[in-house]
């Protein structure tokens, strides 16, 4: 049987992608950000997970304005890398893992979540730099991927308490797939950051180490009940991506072991967070 | 206290919308602008693709004439003036195809919202970015 081993949580500023890309890892300004991943790459590497249900949005890249689904699966074999405007990253394309995200896309309708079901899609930043932080820069990303796109961007997103409930809902659809794999959830976006207006800038160290307290805890269901306007007035305007962190935490039941935090500002205009957790039976 | 009572509360719209007018210097992207910024924020996809980016590289006018948006947001645009892109109906991850076309970062794009100099603003972030002390809400002053 398919089983969730572990979920991850990160941010995934496309400056960072940038300067993987650009070989500045090294800089003063990027070095202590990329440390904080090194334990998480030597942890990956052993994990060697099959599946990786990947949880981001899309930033105007695949979908524009002409349709705004708030939970949408990818289903395909293969996903393209998209130009976002300078050019697409140079990384590899996405391996996707038809079988299962058909199961879990059919799953979750049954089980009462309306998903979109995508076959045609280029992914953006928000899905190709965690992958590219957890991984490196090998020539092949080496596990097969499930973009799972949640809108993000035009208000209402999803309330917190549905994503908890939606990323419940993926680990029984997991859990029910007959072959033998080794599956994660990954939450990516956040933290703290507002990337529009005179108040763009603002960072809320003590409040994301106050949310990364309790996604490292078995009081995560606490995270369930944070309103909209909370995210935006303490975390930024953008800080409201951190909805998706709770769909990997719903995805890994109440009690969890926190295997690695990390904890950085800034990347670009904002506070970058990273969690390692392990479900406990 | 019954948690889960209080999370499976419906939400009242008007309410709900009415909370985001009380954040400094915040315009949330609601189905009001939305609908507004519609055509502003499609020219803005447009660029995506390296042919139309050469288009527009070469004649801004000529090019953002041919999408249906009002003069003001045309002018906006061509002006980079992205406070007023936003007061219009704009998204910063559409109005980002402009910037990055125009070879600036979202740091360097993003700042210049905020009445900082690019480099006043870096040394911001690099410090630790904006406090929300004093900037969560305008009725309550905190």
């Amino acid at each position: 049987m398919a089983r969730i081993t572990a979920g991850v949580a990160t941010s995934h500023v496309p400056a960072i992608g940038a300067a993987m890309d650009l070989g500045k890892m090294a800089e003063p300004y990027w070095q202590p950000l990329f440390a904080g991943y090194d334990w998480s790459r030597q942890w990956i590497a052993q994990e060697k997970p099959d599946v990786v249900i990947l949880v981001y949005n899309d930033h105007a890249s695949a979908f524009d304005m002409k349709i705004i689904p708030t939970f949408a699966i990818g289903c395909a074999d293969r996903y393209g890398i998209c130009d976002e405007g300078w050019g697409p990253r140079p990384v590899p394309d996405v391996e996707g893992h038809a079988d299962l995200a058909w199961h879990i896309a059919q799953s979750l309708i049954l089980d009462e979540f309306d998903m979109t079901i995508i076959n045609e899609m280029d992914v953006d930043h928000g899905l190709t730099v965690p992958l590219s932080l957890l991984f490196g820069q090998p020539e092949q990303w080496p596990c097969k991927v499930i973009p799972l796109a949640v809108n993000v961007v035009t208000y209402p997103p999803p309330s917190g308490n549905r994503c908890w409930m939606l990323g419940e809902a993926i680990a029984r659809a997991v859990e029910s797939f007959p072959e033998d794999l080794n599956v994660q959830v990954w939450g990516t976006g956040g933290m703290s950051h507002q990337l529009q207006g005179p108040r763009a800038g603002l960072i809320n160290a003590e409040w994301d180490n106050r949310f990364l307290d309790l996604m490292s805890n078995d009081d995560g269901e606490a995270l369930r009940a944070i309103p909209h306007i909370e995210y935006l007035r303490e975390t930024g305007s953008e800080g409201i991506e951190m909805v998706m962190w709770l769909i990997m935490r719903g995805a890994l039941g109440r009690k969890v072991k926190a295997l690695h935090r990390h904890y950085h500002v800034p990347a670009s205009n904002t506070a970058v967070g990273h969690l390692v957790l392990e479900p406990v039976s | 206290m019954n948690f889960m009572r209080e999370v499976e509360m419906s939400t009242d719209i008007h309410e709900y919308l009415g909370q985001f007018d009380d954040i400094p210097g915040t315009r949330v992207y609601t189905a009001k602008r939305a609908r507004q910024g519609y055509w502003m924020n499609q020219f803005a996809m447009s660029l995506m693709k390296a042919e139309n980016r050469k288009r527009w590289k070469a004649n801004e006018r000529a090019y953002i004439d041919e999408w249906p948006m009002t003069e003001e947001q045309r002018q906006a645009i061509l002006d980079r003036d992205y406070n007023r892109c936003l007061d219009l109906g704009g998204n910063i991850y559409f109005l980002a195809k402009v910037f990055s076309t125009d070879g600036l970062s979202f740091l360097q794009a993003v700042g210049t919202m905020t009445g900082m100099s690019a480099e006043d603003y870096q040394a911001m972030m690099i410090a630790g970015g904006r406090s929300p002390e004093g900037v969560r809400s305008i009725r309550e002053k905190r």
